[in-house]
């Protein structure tokens, strides 16, 4: 395999990594955004709608055992997207309104206890077994193009990319052109100033919720069909983190485009200089990258910038 | 005394029976494990929790225990977390009446912290088969048992094979053995002996460390399908080995030139990757299936009595077995403890006296219902680690079955028993331990 060709295989794979971290990366600004606070749980919120859609799809789960039918994927893709809905009036009425007047680091410890929570009751009600996630979508590297060009790429990757682009459009379009969306970005900026306005803070934390829930529905489809939906599917997280120090924690434009950086630097950094030192290193890597960034442009590539004035 | 007085001190002494008498009966023998039926290695960790469990249950209900006193079970969740393992082991050690009789971490991670406190607190660790390898020497570690083959042995075992398919030892020359392992103790365990080995035989080594809990790989496996090693060995674990199954699927590394650890042979591993893992290839010390004579009788004696621990139809899975011969051989032991000692009231230092003169012969796993299910072990006082043998097995991904592709290996010893010795006597040094004399 030529030298330059290994290099655009590295660096295609980087970015479809980066599009698998963004995936989760976009659940956590869709909430930091709307709401300022940084939801611990968006890993297990993934791992949660993951459990849900396998539970309706296999004969071995709860709805079978209920119903005595499956449900087919058209189906059960919305049943679980209804799961989140219900999931986010849940934390909203049990968590988040006894909330609103506190600190942000309150509402950040409480979804810390909320993704034991919800982690204890996928437990409880799926199991913690494997549970091998099949809706069809092509798995393997793309015969095409492996046989045509010598080219590695994962099928299940670009139906991700695909799906990503799709989702970020839909969510660019809710966010600025709906009435909604912008009752969400009013809330972003000033709770009490929203409140004020007429805005339902109660409404608009379950919207912004049950979006995120759908978000981490998509990324939990996706990581769950590449290993299985288990509970290692939470700590992808993670892998989102410095996704968000890179692009900016109110950015959905930052989440893509900072997935799409630290997917190819953690490539590059682990096949080319992870040998020199042992190997192993794209983990960490990510992050000094993303410290990098922070350098040069505190609130990330894509963030708002923070004035404050005396 | 009048009568009514004379009535009271009946009544007394009748309700007072009961007590004496489950007092004189009252010696249990605390089997404690740490399970992991938590977390993200949980799907492995249940069903070994499992057949522990079953294991126990069945002995309590068809024989009343280990030669008639009842075994009691402590368990305590780890989450496969060190930390959370040392502090169990601390909880749980000297549970009455018995206190623990041997501890079976299930972790490399935490046998590495309880190893120095074995020693001081005197209780045997039986590490089946994980853990620190170099324990096999049982001049430097009297307390710390890893039969019936360590990852070193294993590791010798498994480039047997790989030479056999090749032609030969003298084949592996010029040949690429690749490792893919866990960033962790456990992954690196076989690093040393494959460096040996490839001194010695002439191939080329190279190992590509995964961190945990391994989701993410694609770097790994571009650089192996870059640099197209003639095998690929993985010491990996939970997500880590179904993720790299279906990588090395996709980039059409050939599944029969891909051999795991035995902690990457269960069907956890390969059922997440479908027909993709159809030929992979794992090291075994015991056998896969649930139809052997002891799984017939968990399931009449435990799991018709609505006491089983799992799913039914999951007895007899790898990792169940795993954990079934791991508690089968600590039975054994206090068993052979029992009989040294000639008590039934054994303690944690007899039990250790058990396992160092262990003996499990074929005829005896016949006996106890596993007829060909594994090898026989001989312990003694110098060889903690047994016979080290080690076997291949095969995935069959339309069948869904495991099925024994090669004869049982023996280490090279000529490889491995210089490493042992440099590393327990490093050991001992570091911890002023005076190895002690085996006669």
């Amino acid at each position: 395999m030529a030298f330059d060709l290994f290099l655009l295989e590295v660096v295609i794979s980087g970015l479809m990594t980066g599009v698998m971290y963004a995936l989760v990366a976009l659940g956590f600004v869709l909430i930091f955004k709307a709401s300022g606070v940084f939801n611990f749980a968006q890993g297990v919120l993934a791992l949660f709608a993951a459990l849900a859609l396998y539970d309706f799809l296999a004969e071995d789960g709860w709805f079978f055992a209920v119903f005595g039918f499956t449900l087919p994927v058209w189906l059960a893709i919305p049943a679980t997207a209804l799961i989140m809905i219900l999931l986010a009036w849940v934390i909203e009425r049990a968590v988040l309104r006894f909330l609103v007047k506190q600190e942000e680091i309150i509402l950040f410890m409480a979804t810390i206890g909320l993704a034991f929570v919800l982690e204890g009751l996928g437990d409880l009600l799926f199991g913690s077994d494997v549970k091998p996630l099949d809706i069809g979508i092509p798995q393997g590297a793309s015969d095409w193009l492996l046989d045509n060009f010598n080219l590695y790429v994962e099928k299940l990757e670009i139906v991700a990319a695909a799906t990503a682009a799709v989702l970020v459009t839909a969510l660019a379009i809710f966010f600025q052109k709906t009435r909604v969306g912008r009752a969400l970005r009013a809330v972003a900026d000033d709770h009490q100033a929203a409140l004020s306005v007429g805005i339902s803070l109660d409404k608009i934390w379950v919207i912004v919720w049950s979006v995120s829930g759908i978000v981490a529905l998509v990324a939990g489809i996706m990581w769950g069909s590449k290993s299985g939906v288990q509970f290692s599917l939470s700590l992808i997280a993670l892998k989102a983190l410095p996704v968000l120090i890179l692009g900016g924690f109110t950015s959905v434009p930052g989440a893509i485009v900072g997935g799409l950086i630290i997917g190819v630097g953690e490539k590059v950094a682990e096949v080319y200089v992870g040998p020199l030192v042992g190997g192993a290193i794209e983990n960490w890597f990510a992050y000094v990258l993303a410290l990098g960034f922070l350098l040069f442009r505190p609130q990330g590539l894509f963030g708002e910038r923070i004035i404050e004035r005396v | 005394m009048n009568l009514r007085k004379l009535t009271g001190v009946a009544v007394a002494a009748v309700l007072a029976l009961p007590m004496f008498a489950s007092h004189a009966n009252a010696y249990e023998l605390v089997i404690p494990t740490l399970d992991y039926r938590t977390g993200p290695y949980a799907p492995n960790g249940i069903p070994l929790a499992n057949a522990y469990s079953d294991y126990i249950n069945l002995l309590n209900e068809r024989d009343g225990g280990i030669e008639g006193v009842k075994i009691k079970h402590v368990d305590c969740e780890t989450g496969y977390n060190t930390k959370k393992g040392v502090e169990c082991y601390e909880n749980i050690k000297n549970t009455a009446p018995s206190r623990a009789l041997a501890i079976q971490p299930f972790s490399t991670g935490i046998t590495y912290q309880l190893i120095p406190k074995s020693a001081v607190d005197e209780i045997p660790i039986f590490s089946m088969g994980y853990g620190r390898t170099s324990a096999a020497n049982g001049k430097v570690f009297p307390w710390v048992f890893n039969f019936p083959a360590t990852y070193w042995s294993q590791a010798t075992a498994l480039v047997q094979y790989i030479a056999d398919q090749e032609g030969g030892m003298a084949s592996l020359k010029g040949k690429k053995i690749y490792l893919v392992y866990h960033n962790s103790a456990y992954g690196k365990e076989p690093i040393r002996t494959l460096e040996a080995l490839a001194e010695k035989y002439g191939f080329e080594y190279r190992g590509l460390p995964v961190d945990h809990p391994g989701q993410e790989q694609k770097a790994t496996w571009l650089q192996i399908r870059k640099e197209r090693p003639d095998w690929v060995l993985m010491w990996g674990w939970g997500v880590m080995n179904q993720v790299a199954i279906k990588e090395a699927a996709s980039i059409r590394f050939p599944m029969d030139r891909f051999i795991g650890v035995w902690w990457s042979g269960s069907e956890n591993d390969v059922l997440p990757a479908g027909d993709a893992a159809d030929g992979y290839l794992s090291g075994a010390f015991h056998a896969a299936g649930g139809d052997f004579a002891l799984h017939d009788d968990i399931r009449k004696h435990v799991y018709d009595k609505g006491m089983g621990a799992g799913d039914r139809d999951r007895i007899g899975e790898v990792l169940y077995n795993r954990g079934l011969v791991a508690v089968m051989w600590t039975v054994e032991a206090i068993r052979n403890a029992m009989k040294i000692h000639g008590t039934k009231e054994v303690t944690p230092a007899m039990v250790r006296d058990g396992f160092e003169s262990l003996e499990v012969d074929e005829a005896r796993l016949a006996e106890l219902g596993l007829k060909d299910f594994t090898y026989g072990i001989k312990i003694t006082c110098e060889n903690h680690e047994g016979p080290g043998r080690v076997a291949v097995q095969q995935w069959d991904a339309k069948a869904k079955k495991w099925s024994m592709v090669s004869k049982f290996y023996d280490p090279l010893r000529e490889i491995t028993a210089p490493l042992i010795e440099e590393d327990s006597m490093a050991y001992a040094k570091e911890n002023n331990v005076t190895p002690r004399t085996c006669s």
